[in-house]
């Protein structure tokens, strides 16, 4: 096993730090510069465990990280697991010096209790930088004995006995879903303890349940089959966010409609409400800006800046567009003035709007968050 | 069909591609030897190296190293009596006995054929399932995942022991302590005590590793001698041949069990181990189980192996990974640029038929490998075991560390390990405790979500209906069979009455924080642990009473520990040892305290020379750091590491 790390573990974090950082002083500011990072080890925390979704999306990063960081250091995943993601994001919080060494991944179910205020949260994302910011969607569909096909059949939806939904818990992923439903006013009785997507959509290929919705990949690879053959009828997309931040179709899905345009055909008016607003701040946080690679605020510019750049040589390389299809799908990650537009949005939540959307918990699912 | 079937093949036997699922096969030899480290540590391990090779080496690789761990990680079970993972706990019940009786090298040869066979069914279910798959596993809902929960809680009636009741509350204690964590329909937490740890419910692997190594490692240390009684390996190789070939229809059976289950997602592949081997004591007739019955070695190890294959039916056809190395067997493929669905039964059917393949060759090679390399690996039971003893525990507390990385694992293997170091004293049974643990959370997900989905009319669904008349039939016949021993000495052993009657007090203190707990939550975030306690309260305050005041408690009397010769250690000694390491650790960092333990244990209690002290003391700790090196993984941190700033690895 030695000869097949050797390549990976080259030098070996703290222990080989000395002498290479000494020329790194004298480095413009603003520049990032090969010694700053030459021999250095980065540890890339994800809160998640490996073989999950987060952790693929890192390892597949990984390579073009290597390749176009300055310097091309060692990268090394660091899986901490615990409470959701929480804890290894606390723990980031509370050791990531700002040397520019440790980075940290975040995800959709790192940022819901941020944004929801739940009291086990020891972090808080206005300490960070974002260098990276990764998207993706999920698009909604029932089954084809409801006979509804658009928004123009919502009555018939509204009026439907027996809708159910499995969902992964109360504040998981699957808030975006719930909340849609209320938005559309549909009376649907939300299942948990759902393990992953998967289960869900096994409940719904089973008749278990018969709305479900899969993020983009897994509805691609997943759920088309089954909408060919007839036997799932897709409703609408999430959207994604453009880089001016407003709410637009899923270029992955051109064909469905987004869910604001959905739910303004269904009620007849444009969106409005906190509980628009709630959907809003969580889809963002969820689907449209999922991911982010951040490091700590502090951090020198001109390293922060060398992430930056790595990842924008790394969104340019021909073999990362080629390959991302199954791990990211077809979406642009992005670096710099959009990136930092969808961190803004998708890590604040206005008070009042946490406010309703901790009372709707309460009131929908019963489900209390314990005081901030 | 078949013309798919062999240009995979061909495809698959160019010679690096064969190198490279020799290389899987090594790795999962050496990650399944090491104890406590199954196919989820292997898998984590060669994942940062797939990334640029063609998809058929890299899916030859994968499947290797899961095929090979099932088979290697029978080594730690049968010849220390530490299971190999979390997937393999049942072998050790008979494979371990058969060590210590000097019949090493009979076990482990039926083990490696029990496990050749059973990967090969596996990999047979697998190709059928390219058929079949989606409307088997679609026509299981969660009232039969439920059903199939229950089925497996009805083995408790076999491997309940000698007092139907004692096995019962040590069921409940699982099923008590399973509960702890996140509610699955209400997201409440339950004896959480505000920790992110508990939060997340205790870890399957730390809880198997302290309840059966620990007690085990103490009791061998007291003795002094060696793993095998006789000091013998035995010439059992043939013997093991000889096994199979008499029980090949239990050998079949529980192959295709195995795999069958293996393949629903949901259930768990620690649930298939007790399943497969409480329907061995079920239906095999003069059983010795628990005493080192042979058959219990063969079913146990042909199922782990078979279940591999089943395992890949979910995760290959529908992208759900029925196991922690399934979820990152899928990571792996998403990074070659391979999506599991239904397209791998379609225009992607070569890449199925390379992993079937794969699995096939790779069980091959891997018993082979096993046998080469056995009689070298078998010496182990003939040293003497105060020199293997620091090794054991060194390789225990990584094991359960490794588990979620965060120091509590330590504690909270200190603290199980205590309990099961009573349990076996005291004649509480340990494997309905581990069976009641593992259901628990999927007795009531499902219970909930069939409630929701069917009402309670799902118990008239046929499936349901057939599951439960199997239950009916199965605890029938093993009703009539003879029960599990409780250990490998059965002699009647009494002891005291009071100090069992005060122990028996622990099941009922839990069972009642559980209650009194569960009065704060809502209805559904309370009823099954409520009610899983209140049930076991009535079964459990008689048995204390009993015990503390019955003249003749009978068959609930029993006391390992009577007759014991102090002069080859107290009761207390090596646990004493156990807990040093771990406050040890609590003070200056794991490394520090296990370098401390090294040099004590092997200078005080195994009377080393200073040579060879310092020389084993060396060689453990640098594997260790070259382990957690491999895994980049820290140390668990003491008092000290948080008051100063050290240089990994001692950070």
């Amino acid at each position: 096993m030695a000869d097949l790390t050797g390549v990976m573990h080259a030098g070996r974090r703290d222990l080989i730090r000395l002498g290479a950082g000494l020329g790194a002083a004298a480095a413009l500011p603003g520049v990032a510069r090969a010694q700053d990072f030459v021999g250095r080890t980065i540890e890339w925390i994800i809160p998640m465990s490996v073989g999950g979704g987060s952790d693929t999306w890192a390892r597949f990063h990984l390579p073009f990280l290597n390749r176009h960081m300055a310097g091309n250091p060692t990268i090394v995943i660091r899986n901490i697991t615990g409470g959701g993601g929480i804890n290894g994001t606390n723990q980031f919080a509370a050791r990531a010096r700002p040397d520019g060494l440790t980075i940290l991944g975040t995800t959709a179910s790192i940022q819901f209790p941020f944004l929801l205020g739940d009291p086990r949260v020891r972090y808080d994302y206005a300490n960070w930088v974002p260098v990276m910011a990764s998207p993706t969607g999920g698009v909604m569909y029932i089954r084809p004995e409801l006979g509804v096909r658009g928004p123009g059949d919502i009555a018939r939806l509204r009026s439907a006995s027996g809708l159910k939904f499995g969902s992964q818990g109360p504040t998981s992923l699957d808030m975006v879903p719930a909340l849609a439903f209320e938005l559309l006013g549909l009376d649907v009785q939300v299942v948990m303890g759902m393990q992953g997507r998967g289960q869900g959509r096994l409940a719904f290929e089973r008749g278990e349940t018969p709305i479900d919705y899969q993020t983009s990949s897994a509805y691609i690879s997943q759920v088309l089959p089954l909408v060919r053959e007839g036997k799932a009828v897709p409703l609408c997309s999430w959207g994604s966010l453009n880089d001016a931040g407003e709410l637009v179709r899923d270029s992955n899905f051109p064909d469905l409609p987004h869910f604001a345009e959905f739910l303004q055909a269904a009620t007849g008016r444009a969106p409005s409400g906190p509980a628009w607003e709630a959907w809003k701040a969580l889809f963002v946080a969820g689907f449209g800006a999922q991911k982010f690679v951040v490091l700590p605020k502090s951090t020198p510019a001109n390293l922060v800046n060398a992430y930056k750049e790595a990842f924008r040589k790394t969104i340019a390389d021909a073999e990362y567009r080629e390959k991302r299809g199954p791990v990211i799908g077809e979406y642009n990650e992005t670096v710099g003035e959009p990136a930092d537009r969808a961190y803004a949005a998708a890590t604040t939540m206005a008070p009042e709007v946490r406010q309703w959307t901790r009372d709707w918990l309460q009131r929908r699912f019963n489900h209390t968050l314990g005081r901030e | 069909m078949f013309e798919a079937l062999l240009s995979a093949l061909v495809q698959l036997s160019s010679p690096d591609r064969l190198a490279y699922m020799a290389l899987g096969v090594a790795i999962g030899y050496a990650i399944g030897v090491l104890p406590a480290l199954g196919g989820l540590a292997g898998l984590s391990l060669v994942l940062p190296f797939i990334y640029g090779l063609d998809q058929v080496s890299a899916l030859a690789m994968l499947t290797g190293l899961v095929a090979v761990a099932a088979t290697a990680d029978t080594y730690s079970s049968i010849l220390m009596g530490i299971p190999g993972s979390s997937a393999s706990q049942a072998t050790i019940l008979d494979g371990f006995p058969m060590a210590r009786r000097g019949e090493a090298a009979r076990a482990l040869s039926a083990s490696f054929i029990a496990s050749m066979i059973g990967g090969l069914v596996g990999a047979v279910i697998l190709s059928c399932a390219v058929l079949v798959a989606r409307p088997l596993i679609l026509a299981l809902g969660t009232a039969e995942l439920f059903m199939l929960a229950v089925l497996g809680l009805s083995m408790v009636g076999v491997l309940a022991g000698r007092s139907f009741g004692k096995g019962l509350v040590a069921c409940g204690l699982g099923l008590a302590l399973g509960t702890i964590g996140s509610a699955p329909a209400t997201a409440e937490y339950r004896l959480d005590f505000g920790t992110l740890y508990l939060s997340d419910g205790l870890p399957l692997p730390v809880l198997v590793l302290a309840i059966f190594a620990l007690p085990e490692i103490v009791d061998l240390a007291r003795g002094g001698g060696t793993i095998s009684k006789t000091a013998e390996l035995g010439k059992g190789w043939i013997a093991g041949l000889r096994d199979i070939a008499r029980h090949w229809w239990l050998l079949l059976r529980t192959s295709t069990i195995g795999s069958l289950l293996g393949a629903i997602p949901g259930l768990g592949g620690s649930v298939t181990d007790w399943i497969v081997y409480g329907h061995a004591v079920q239906t095999e007739k003069n059983g010795q189980f628990g005493k080192g019955d042979v058959r219990g070695v063969i079913a146990v190890e042909a199922s782990n192996n078979a279940r591999e294959g089943g395992a890949l039916v979910p995760t290959l056809f529908f992208g759900i990974p029925s196991s922690g190395s399934m979820a990152v067997f899928l990571g792996g493929m998403t990074l070659i640029g391979i999506e599991a669905g239904p397209q791998l039964v379609g225009e992607r059917l070569d890449l199925t038929y390379a992993i079937i393949w794969s699995l096939a060759i790779a069980n091959v090679m891997g018993t082979g490998l096993c046998f080469v390399t056995s009689p070298l690996i078998a010496k182990l039971t003939t040293i003497r075991f105060g020199l293997i003893a620091p090794f054991m525990v060194m390789i225990v507390c990584f094991g359960a560390f490794n588990t979620s990385r965060d120091a509590a694992d330590l504690y909270l293997l200190l603290a199980v390990g205590v309990l099961g170091l009573f349990m076996r004293r005291f004649g509480w049974p340990r494997p309905p405790f581990v069976v009641g643990f593992v259901l628990a959370q999927p007795m009531e997900t499902y219970l909930y979500q069939a409630v929701q989905f069917y009402g309670w009319s799902f118990v008239e669904r046929p499936g349901v209906l057939i599951i439960a008349a199997m239950i009916a039939l199965f605890v029938f016949i093993g009703a009539r069979q003879r029960r599990l021993a409780d250990t490998d000495d059965e002699s009647d052993k009494r002891g005291h009455a009071r100090p069992q009657a005060i122990f028996a007090l622990v099941p009922i203190a839990i069972f009642a924080a559980v209650l009194l707990d569960a009065t704060k939550h809502s209805f559904l975030g309370a009823v099954f642990p409520g009610m899983v306690a209140a049930a076991m309260l009535v079964i459990s305050i008689p048995i204390a009473l009993k015990l503390a005041f019955a003249n003749d408690p009978g068959s609930l009397l029993h006391d390992g520990e009577e007759g014991a010769d102090e002069s080859q250690g107290g009761f207390w000694t090596y646990l004493f040892w156990f807990a040093g390491l771990i406050l040890g650790s609590a003070l200056v960092g794991f490394l520090l305290a296990s370098i401390v333990f090294f040099l004590a244990f092997l200078r005080v209690a195994a009377k080393c020379s200073w040579t060879k002290t310092l020389v084993l003391t060396a060689i453990a700790n640098g594997g260790l750091v070259a382990v957690a090196d491999i895994l980049v993984l820290d140390f668990p941190n003491g008092l000290l590491q948080s008051m100063i700033d050290l240089p990994w690895p001692l950070r």
